[in-house]
């Protein structure tokens, strides 16, 4: 139980979306940042949840941060472990730890992003220990 | 406008069944509703306001109501999850004061266990096009793995032990022996509770609820007709509903909306948390259970583990008597959704009609509180206070 065979769950863009979704593609990790309030904000809205204005921009997060909380399902056919992560860039985003000894896991670990694809090969972020 | 003393509960009824394969789901809700008009002396050609959330089937309250055979000039189907029937009291509670309705029906049913549901350990999605889905259901959140992160949290934070946290299943299970309808009645021990096998670390078995069928009701009232009937008077004093998420990415998971809601519903009512003779506390998990002590202001936050530890929990052991039924840890969580059952073991206790072992001495004032959804992602919970005139 040191990676994910996990079968993941297909994500279903939508045209507010598919940016971050094409990005992930590429191995990029995509952010909103919102031009009025100057809030990072995950996940991404065209318009920013923090103040509501329209003037949000997509940027490119460095793809590190630290783990905030986890939890290692054992009561699944093969086990895994969620967690949030918090980037470098500030926001939190829901993942899961992948290519490590979930028992070995801990609450602000280093981690940096990788991609996994899903069920129809969309990559999708995760996160292994830095 | 202040609800304060401007309607009542008097008809409370949980359905007797934990597994329900030869009814329907409309039947379970046509037999709560008939239950708890019974309980308070009404009939149903009383009823003219109705109330219900997403397990009630069809379109909205429209299904049910015509179903029923009801003719509400007042209806809402406001869903947060396990704490719609909190919030429903709350709404009641407003139109009766607001003069929309004078005799409202809540009702709530589910059949969960008869339909062979893995509540906690499959991934639910409510609605496939709410925005946070497709960031998050590749993850595989389940129920259980969202509030264990809650709880790996608390434990970081504040040094809370799942030893700690077993108090709470212990306390549930003591109450639950005396009620002939729980579904796990047998008494547990810290030891059971940390040797139960893990479901998602750190969460075992025994922190996680049962997963049964049935349901319940309620009859919120006006004044001038609570006074008519022969059942003891009970005051709806304070009530708030509160939604949580993530706040953009601030995400933080150590506490809950009912940190909003406590000090609202205790302001509404005039009252203090230490004023409280029993509290129904929303039981989805140990964890759960522990948060809300916090927010609702019962002890200090980061405190939860020592709160309800040494049996503080336990009618007549405690300070703070909570979930005298067994709760949803040990007696009933119908259709997943844990706040009528709430609302419904506190009015018995404040009538006296608790079990005889568990029944709080002079219980004139008692708190239900829900939290309905996740808080692990997003949630809402609702808080109402009581009192016995």
């Amino acid at each position: 139980m040191t990676t994910t065979d996990r079968e993941i769950a297909n994500p279903d863009p939508n045209p507010e979306t598919q940016v971050f979704w094409d990005a992930a593609g590429q191995g990029k990790l995509m952010i909103k940042i919102c031009k009025s309030c100057n809030e990072a904000h995950y996940y991404p809205r065209a318009l920013c949840p923090h103040c509501l204005s329209d003037q949000t921009e997509w940027v490119e997060a460095k793809g590190t941060g630290e783990v905030y909380t986890f939890s290692v399902m054992k009561r699944a056919k093969v086990s895994f472990t969620i967690a949030y992560v918090t980037l470098d860039e500030g926001v939190k985003m829901l993942t899961n730890i992948v290519d490590t000894d979930f028992d070995k896991v801990t609450i602000g670990q280093k981690v940096k992003v990788v991609f996994k694809p899903s069920e129809n090969g969309q990559a999708v972020p995760m996160f292994t220990p830095a | 406008m202040s609800i304060n003393g401007k309607a009542y509960i008097a008809g409370a009824y949980e359905h007797p069944t934990r597994k329900a394969i030869d009814k329907s789901l409309p039947q379970l809700h046509a037999e709560v509703a008939k239950g708890a008009l019974d309980d308070a002396g009404l009939t149903h050609a009383d009823v003219d306001g109705y109330f219900c959330a997403g397990d009630a089937p069809g379109l909205g309250p429209i299904n049910m109501i015509d179903y029923l055979g009801i003719k509400p000039r007042f209806m809402d189907s406001t869903d947060t999850g396990g704490s719609s029937y909190v919030v429903h009291v709350e709404h009641a509670a407003q139109a009766i004061a607001e003069g929309r309705c004078r005799v409202a029906l809540i009702t709530l049913a589910g059949r969960p266990a008869a339909e062979g549901m893995a509540t906690g350990t499959k991934p639910r999605i409510y609605n496939q096009l709410a925005p946070d889905v497709q960031f998050e259901f590749p993850y595989s959140p389940v129920v259980t793995n969202m509030y264990a992160m809650a709880a790996m949290r608390h434990m970081h934070e504040y040094g809370t032990t799942s030893e700690q946290l077993a108090w709470i299943r212990v306390a549930a299970s003591t109450h639950a022996q005396h009620n002939p309808h729980a579904l796990r009645r047998e008494v547990v021990t810290v030891e059971d509770v940390v040797n139960s096998p893990m479901i998602t670390t750190p969460l075992r078995r025994l922190d996680c609820c049962v997963i049964s069928d049935g349901g319940g009701a309620l009859v919120v009232v006006h004044p001038d007709i609570a006074k008519e009937l022969k059942r003891p008077l009970v005051k709806i004093r304070g009530c708030a509903s509160f939604a949580k998420g993530q706040d953009g990415g601030k995400t933080d998971l150590t506490y809950t909306a009912g940190r909003v809601t406590g000090p609202r519903a205790f302001d509404e009512a005039g009252l203090k948390p230490s004023d409280m003779k029993y509290a129904s506390i929303y039981d989805s998990f140990t964890i759960t259970v522990l948060l809300q002590l916090e927010d609702l202001g019962f002890c200090e936050k980061g405190q939860g583990g020592k709160f309800v530890s040494d049996g503080n929990l336990i009618s007549g052991v405690g300070k703070l008597p909570f979930n005298t039924d067994g709760g949803g840890l040990c007696n009933n969580h119908p259709a997943n959704r844990g706040g009528m059952t709430k609302v419904i073991e506190a009015v018995r206790q404040l009538r006296g009609e608790a079990h005889p072992k568990v029944q709080v001495p002079n219980c004139d004032l008692a708190l239900a509180h829900g939290t309905g959804g996740s808080i692990g992602t997003r949630h809402a919970s609702s808080t109402v206070i009581m009192e016995r005139e």
